[in-house]
């Protein structure tokens, strides 16, 4: 497999009247393509605001991308003019949301928003965008396409209306699909309607995906790639089954671990939790930004920052940001 | 065991000889949908809690799941009379809520708390938090002493971890998770024995749930208080909650203790709701058979005949599209289904 997207160095950061928040600090990664990478993180992880940042949708002021590059097919996304990049945005890199009422424009038919982006990428005639648009909906999913075309967002549920971004955000065949958490504002059954048409579709159209979410079950049914985001940068990053079964970051394993699980019986009333709170993205600390809550962390870890490295090299690359080796289990304390 | 439907005021304790802090009875909530700006009339009702009936236990946790708009929050909120239910009874330690006069339940309401889903909707942010969590208590008069109110309220916080030293700060001074425990702080002021707890994890990041999870598993065990405890996350429901109800559309369609509701579920939507919920475990999640549901919810405005489930139900007949709905009926000791198929699955 050929790399599709490579992101350097991604810095961003966004000047504000409470101080300077340090939303992404140092992100470098590779994307395959065809690959399905899972980000997880919680809020202000950084995980959304790098996504922006590579889609060149920043608001400025407050926020900027201060350094990095995002090769995608042999150029930098950051380098581009803006309408250059929106040439780029939506017909070979496509994004969707998660609140997908307020990614939609209310006074527009859904009909006028799909075959706006048919029209401006592929320059195709009014009668072809309708004819493609009706195709569109039809894949994903939702019943008399063609007479939907018509109806406006609001006469569309929730998880419909998720089909509506969808279908807007494959119009073009786009090589990488960025979905920032798509299905947590909906119901666990339309979630899974959701996913299930999403993995055949990228099948179908072997496109590259990033799947920003918080959820790891979602990421264990859907990713090759796993790569767990704190405090605006990689802590841990490998393939899916090798991160879950063998996590290498204390906050990975503390989530993993804190998570009750739908197929198991509880063992005890008390879950395994993680101490303390994510951090205030505007005072990082200098050194681990999860060692205040760590329970492995030793002296070095709140002076010197861990960089990522490889753990083990398998059938793919396993790659930790952390001083200590947590097989070794937690320290005693007095 | 009685069943639920047939006689309201008999229960007090079930065959194992446990009491029933509460008993809900054909408990229904309408809400009017009025149509005209000046001279409104009603054109239709929002049924969101149609019809329901169920025991909770003392010092247990029952969950209530479903999905947005199934009645689960107004279930909650119709039992504490926070809503005026619209038929049905609600009998709680033994006495009628709904017929109560308002000083009576005022009084009443020291003895049942709820604990909102959003800390950053439900705590005034004028407020300190001291003011927050005595508010209940100078509303019921406990404390004449100013001293002795302000000794009991910093011990409260100790209780749910929060440092007392923080007394006089304000609600935006916190995380999402301190105000959660602001808001139980709150809810225990006036030693409740029962707790609606409205999705008190939903809005609050992963790695702090399980620590608000905790602290309200310890409270319950030492001050053996008794939950409703409200969510759509299945799995956290699996892990805190003795026993499961699981409605749709305003109406409960499964109860049962819940680890044989998880195992074996009966009502064609658990099924498919449980195997929607995806487990943080690729090994399992490569094995899982998913029951995928066509289509969405019908509104609550408009439900349809018959069974509720019919319009997404994969085992549906023509029975089911006929009225009445499958009533609840007890199909094993503690479990109970409403499906007209529940014999064949």
């Amino acid at each position: 497999m050929a790399v599709l997207m490579e992101v350097k160095n991604l810095v961003t950061r966004f000047y504000t009247q409470e101080g300077i928040v340090y939303a992404v600090n140092d992100v470098s990664y590779n994307l395959q393509e065809g690959e399905t990478l899972g980000i997880v993180g919680e809020s202000g992880s950084g995980k959304s605001v790098h996504a922006l940042s590579i889609m060149g949708l920043i608001p400025s002021p407050p926020g900027k991308v201060e350094g990095g590059e995002v090769i995608f097919r042999g150029r930098d996304l950051l380098k581009l003019k803006s309408e250059e990049m929106r040439l780029v945005r939506g017909a070979e890199v496509a994004m969707i949301f998660q609140d997908p009422m307020t990614s939609l424009n209310p006074v527009l038919t859904v009909g006028t928003q799909i075959t706006e982006a048919l029209k401006l990428h592929l320059g195709m005639s009014s009668s072809a965008a309708n004819a493609r648009a009706a195709e569109l909906l039809d894949m994903v999913g939702i019943p008399d396409a063609s007479k939907r075309l018509d109806n406006y967002p609001h006469q569309f549920s929730g998880g419909m209306r998720q089909r509506v971004m969808i279908a807007m955000a494959l119009s073009c065949n786009p090589k990488l699909l960025i979905a920032d958490e798509p299905t947590t504002a909906l119901d666990v059954t339309i979630q899974a309607q959701i996913i299930e048409l999403v993995k055949r579709l990228r099948d179908e159209l072997r496109m590259a995906m990033i799947w920003i979410t918080h959820d790891l079950g979602v990421v264990a049914g859907l990713a090759d790639t796993i790569q767990v985001m704190y405090g605006g940068r990689i802590v841990e990053r490998g393939p899916v089954k090798e991160v879950f079964s063998d996590p290498r970051h204390p906050y990975t394993l503390g989530l993993l671990k804190s998570l009750p699980r739908l197929d198991q019986n509880r063992k005890s009333s008390k879950l395994i939790q993680i101490e303390g709170a994510p951090p205030d993205m505007r005072y990082l600390p200098q050194g681990c930004s999860f060692a205040v809550r760590c329970p492995y962390k030793k002296d070095k870890c709140e002076v010197e920052r861990p960089p990522l490295e490889t753990i083990r090299e398998a059938e793919g690359q396993h790659l930790g940001a952390c001083w200590v080796d947590v097989r070794e289990g937690e320290p005693q304390r007095g | 065991m009685v069943s639920p439907t047939s006689n309201p005021a008999a229960v007090k304790t079930d065959a194992q000889g446990r009491e029933a802090i509460l008993q809900v009875r054909n408990l229904k909530k309408y809400f009017p949908i009025l149509s005209g700006i000046v001279f409104q009339r009603q054109v239709g009702a929002v049924k969101a809690v149609d019809d329901i009936s169920f025991d909770v236990y003392k010092g247990e946790t029952l969950g209530l799941v479903g999905e947005s708009g199934c009645g689960k929050s107004t279930t909650g909120r119709t039992i504490l009379q926070l809503y005026k239910p619209t038929s049905g009874s609600v009998q709680f330690e033994g006495r009628e809520l709904s017929t109560l006069p308002n000083e009576e339940l005022r009084r009443m309401r020291k003895r049942m708390q709820i604990i909102f889903q959003d800390p950053f909707a439900s705590l005034n942010p004028r407020m300190t938090v001291g003011a927050i969590i005595s508010e209940p208590l100078v509303i019921h008069r406990m404390y004449s002493n100013k001293r002795e109110q302000q000794e009991y309220v910093e011990n409260l916080m100790e209780r749910v971890g929060l440092n007392p030293f923080y007394i006089n700060r304000y609600p935006h001074e916190f995380s999402g998770g301190q105000r959660q425990r602001v808001g139980i702080a709150r809810a225990l002021a006036l030693k409740p024995t029962f707790i609606v707890a409205d999705e008190p994890i939903s809005a609050l990041d992963v790695s702090i749930q399980a620590q608000v999870i905790n602290l309200l598993a310890d409270l319950q065990q030492e001050l053996n208080l008794t939950y409703l405890f409200i969510a759509h996350d299945l799995s956290m429901v699996r892990h805190i909650c003795d026993r499961v109800a699981v409605m749709y559309l305003g109406k409960i369609v499964e109860l049962g203790p819940t680890d044989e509701v998880y195992e074996n579920p009966l009502h064609p939507y658990t099924q498919a709701l449980l195997s929607a919920v995806p487990i943080p475990d690729p090994m399992a999640e490569s094995k899982r058979q998913r029951i995928i549901l066509t289509g969405d919810v019908p509104s609550p405005a408009r439900p349809p005949i018959g069974c509720n489930f019919n319009t997404r139900c994969p085992v549906h007949f023509e029975l089911c599209h006929h009225d009445p709905d499958p009533p609840l009926l007890e199909v094993e000791p503690g479990r109970w289904v409403a499906c007209h198929r529940v014999s064949e699955i």
